[in-house]
């Protein structure tokens, strides 16, 4: 679009050279089991798996305003759904995931009708406080094997392929499905009006509520999506690890802590950051990961220093120094030709 | 000739991209009551702020009796004997009328006025001082917000349109009483966008327009004319 | 008699919440600042409390004359070092930055203790009893719930009766105007942090008396402390302390039921209180 002798684009040449680039980088992990090992396609799956909690979590947190300590809720809840709706509705595997997305984004509504009427930081702990209600319920449900938690059925686990190795060729690719996706939807949600308004409320709530944006309506909308996403993951986090228990599938380090550190370090608020963030993760638990303990500290101060001192993480460094943007969400005004209008 | 207690030599002042004062220039003599007069939006207030230490600015900008406290936090130039009376009186809603003027006192500079001073100055808060800051009336609540300022004992007091939001019969009250509360050998700079009012207590005038200083004089002597050229800036 | 029983131990119970939240109630009131770390600075407390009790021999409730001051000086560190810079309009680095701050401490205590359960022992304190209309109350809750009603009033006292407390409140109303009157916000947020800690401390010992603890138990502490704090309406020390005895009898009586349900029927009287009195039973600020 060209008006005045201004154009007004969408697409930078950085986003055509990213999406080239990632069109390529896609095909190479999609022929992934061909060339990688059995522990590296697991790493990667669980990587994929890791991108997509980021991705949503930021997409609370960076663009909505809701900072949750407990996204460790859907992804328990997915991972027990696709125990439950396997085992006693003999749903096949892949269904049974497609459908623990579905009641996770049915039961979230209610959980945010209760905790929407917390504010700011104390949301935060009412997220919390609705991850440990869920995995106390579930410790309860003795078919699920209670406190102790279960194992997938051997028959299950069969139905989802034949061989051990396709098997893990499959959960490989619905992990890197579910990061695609993810990312996917996160984009489109946010380039479409209704994230255009979320924008609009992070940078200036009141300017956004006089616009008559309805700013409840869309965190609602945004925390009910991401809850259906994140239970989605959790079911293909569980059918990697083929057991489950409330204490594993409730984690606040595993599922919520880990995912913070990631955004953060990688960058809040841009949908670059996730991935930087958990490369940077996985690349620091591959090297550090024998100190244990220690790790976690160094992870902990890390997460704190990008905080204070780079509050927009590596990407949003890389983006300032540089004026990089990947997805490009925004449009941009350019001088052209004076002649050309 | 009396020192100078405060000065400011090319003041300028920035909220984010919008600058808001352009390389002020102005001296307060000890014992002085200057004016400050000006439109909204000339950058009164922001100088009033940049003073008091809630805007942060370069270091020499601002010099108060031969130091440099430009770079100052507000407690610190509390500690150093400025006061200001702020722009919409904002008392500390959580605190009782007495308590509001306590707090003015806990800076602990000693001087002539303390709680005893002060209600005997405005007896309407000694029957009141018990009650929430909240349910005075707008007169009442800026007698506590100068009383508030009067406790710190300053050596420099600064008015931020006191008459601002008040009745004009209370206006009338507070600016008869001004005198005698300045009288007690402090400096004191008023800004004020009554400027009669401003005139008839000061000393001096300076008016402000768009971030400059348009006029600068002795109050008696200021012509209406000059006044309203500078004000408005209409030649 | 066992239910009256269940319902009288839940109210002394209480009196530990409402000591785990007066701290972060305290904190939020002046600066608005939720401390997600909060839990595990009452733990950090209570193997301090372990430390001094193995290192000196002396019993944990006089090891309060050090860990009381050692936490608050903490406090008052943590907040002018690292949190004050936090603070702002933007919710989001105070939170990170004690979710962080959470991390960093629990796996601290993890590598230095070890993920052994511990327990102070204060002799026969923990079995004393004294029989009370056909009750048997416990020394130990009894004092518990004494110490939190001590803490609470002292604290209110603070508040509204001295000059510090006349501080909290200027600053929490109006940061600029406070400092206009010669307040350094920051060292004040110093202190409320450092009088938070030192609550957590009194806190942090009375849990390593009662029940034993590992580094992993904060999280569960600050939600305890939380829901007193939501219950019993924001800003309302007293309050706090009723939020505290509700989700202690909530907790007894649920136990009393069905023992798997002890902390879930907490919760869900939690949510029961968020869903009809979302600025809880007596508010005193909005959130």
């Amino acid at each position: 679009m060209i008006v005045n002798g201004y154009s007004v684009t969408r697409a930078t040449p950085a986003a055509r050279v990213a999406a080239m680039l990632g069109a390529i980088v896609l095909a190479i992990l999609i022929a992934a089991p061909w060339w990688a090992g059995r522990a590296d396609l697991r790493l990667l799956g669980e990587l994929f798996l890791y991108l997509s909690l980021a991705s949503l979590w930021n997409l609370m947190a960076g663009y909505a305003g809701l900072v949750s300590v407990g996204q460790q809720a859907y992804v328990g809840f997915g991972g027990y759904m696709l125990f439950a709706l396997t085992m006693f509705a003999g749903l096949p595997p892949v269904v049974a995931i497609a459908a623990a997305g579905v009641l996770g984004a049915l039961i979230s509504v209610p959980v945010a009708a209760l905790i929407f009427r917390l504010r700011g930081a104390y949301f935060a702990i009412g997220t919390w406080v609705m991850a440990e209600v869920f995995r106390l319920s579930f410790a309860q449900i003795s078919a699920l094997g209670g406190g102790s938690g279960s194992s997938l059925p051997v028959g299950i686990v069969k139905s989802l392929a034949a061989s051990r190795q396709s098997r893990e060729w499959l959960a490989y690719w619905l992990a890197l499905g579910a990061a695609v996706s993810v990312i996917l939807v996160v984009y489109l949600f946010l380039r479409s009006r209704k994230g255009l308004a979320l924008t609009a409320i992070r940078d200036n709530e009141m300017a956004a509520g006089s616009l008559g944006i309805d700013i409840w309506r869309t965190k609602f909308a945004v925390y009910v999506l991401t809850a259906a996403l994140t239970s989605i993951v959790g079911a293909l986090i569980f059918l990697q690890k083929l057991r489950i228990s409330p204490d594993a599938a409730f984690s606040v380090n595993d599922w919520t802590a880990f995912v913070i550190f990631i955004v953060v370090i990688g960058g809040i608020g841009t949908i670059e950051g996730p991935i930087i963030g958990t490369l940077i993760f996985f690349a620091l638990r591959e090297t550090l990961a024998d100190l244990g303990t220690i790790y976690l500290m160094v992870l902990g101060v890390v997460a704190i220093v990008v905080m204070l001192k780079a509050p927009r993480g590596v990407w949003g460094y890389i983006r300032d120094r540089f004026d990089l943007n990947l997805f490009p969400l925004g449009y941009r005004v350019s001088r052209t030709d004076p002649k050309e209008s | 000739m009396p020192d100078t207690i405060l000065e400011l030599r090319g003041l300028d002042a920035h909220y984010g991209d919008f600058q808001a004062l352009y390389g002020i220039d102005m001296q307060v003599t000890e014992g002085e009551v200057l004016a400050i007069i000006g439109s909204n939006g000339a950058g009164k207030t922001t100088m009033m702020r940049s003073i008091s230490g809630l805007l942060s600015n370069r270091r020499d900008q601002i010099r108060y009796r031969g130091g440099a406290i430009g770079n100052l936090r507000a407690d610190e130039v509390a500690h150093k004997g400025i006061a200001l009376v702020p722009e919409g009186r904002q008392l500390f809603p959580s605190l009782s009328v007495e308590e509001n003027l306590l707090i003015g006192g806990q800076v602990g500079r000693q001087g002539h006025w303390n709680l005893r001073r002060l209600y005997d100055l405005f007896p309407i808060l000694e029957e009141r001082r018990n009650v929430p800051s909240t349910s005075l009336s707008g007169g009442q609540q800026q007698m506590v917000a100068i009383g508030r300022a009067l406790m710190s004992n300053p050596d420099l007091i600064l008015f931020d349109e006191i008459s601002l939001g008040l009745a004009p019969v209370i206006i009338k009250d507070i600016y008869t009483a001004l005198p005698g509360i300045i009288g007690q050998g402090m400096s004191a700079v008023i800004v004020e966008q009554d400027i009669s009012k401003a005139l008839s207590v000061s000393s001096r005038v300076y008016c402000l327009q768009e971030g400059r200083v348009s006029l600068e004089g002795a109050s008696d002597t200021v012509s209406r004319e000059d006044i309203s050229r500078a004000y408005f800036g209409i030649d | 008699m066992e239910w009256i029983n269940a319902l009288v131990q839940g109210i002394l119970l209480g009196g530990l919440y409402a000591l785990f939240a007066a701290g972060l109630s305290l904190i939020f009131g002046v600066m608005r600042l939720v401390n997600i770390a909060h839990g595990d600075l009452i733990v950090l407390a209570a193997f301090l409390g372990l430390t001094v009790t193995t290192a000196t021999g002396m019993h944990p409730l006089l090891a309060l004359i050090v860990v009381v001051p050692l936490m608050a000086g903490l406090g008052y560190a943590l907040q002018r070092g690292l949190l004050n810079q936090t603070l702002g309009d933007d919710i989001l680095p105070p939170l990170l930055v004690t979710f962080g701050l959470s991390v960093i401490l629990q796996n601290g205590l993890l590598e230095i203790y070890s993920a052994d359960p511990q327990k102070l022992s204060a002799g026969g304190l923990e079995t004393a009893s004294l029989p009370v209309g056909g009750l048997s109350l416990g020394v130990l809750p009894l004092l518990t719930f004494a110490i939190a009603v001590l803490v609470i009033w002292g604290l209110q006292w603070t508040f509204y009766h001295t000059s510090l407390g006349r501080s909290f409140r200027a600053v929490s109303d109006n940061q600029d105007i406070a400092q206009l009157m010669g307040i350094n916000r920051r060292h004040v947020f110093g202190l409320a942090m450092a009088l938070a800690l030192a609550v957590t401390a009194v806190a942090g010992i009375l849990l390593g008396i009662r029940t034993s603890f590992d580094p992993s138990v904060g999280g569960g502490r600050l939600i305890f402390g939380f829901e007193a704090v939501i219950i019993g309406g924001l800003g309302n020390l007293w309050g706090t302390l009723a939020g505290g005895v509700i989700l202690g009898v909530a907790q007894t009586i649920g136990a009393k039921i069905d023992p798997g349900w002890q902390i879930l029927a907490g919760h869900i009287v939690f949510l029961l209180i968020l869903a009809v009195r979302p600025n809880g039973l007596f508010p005193r600020i909005a959130a």
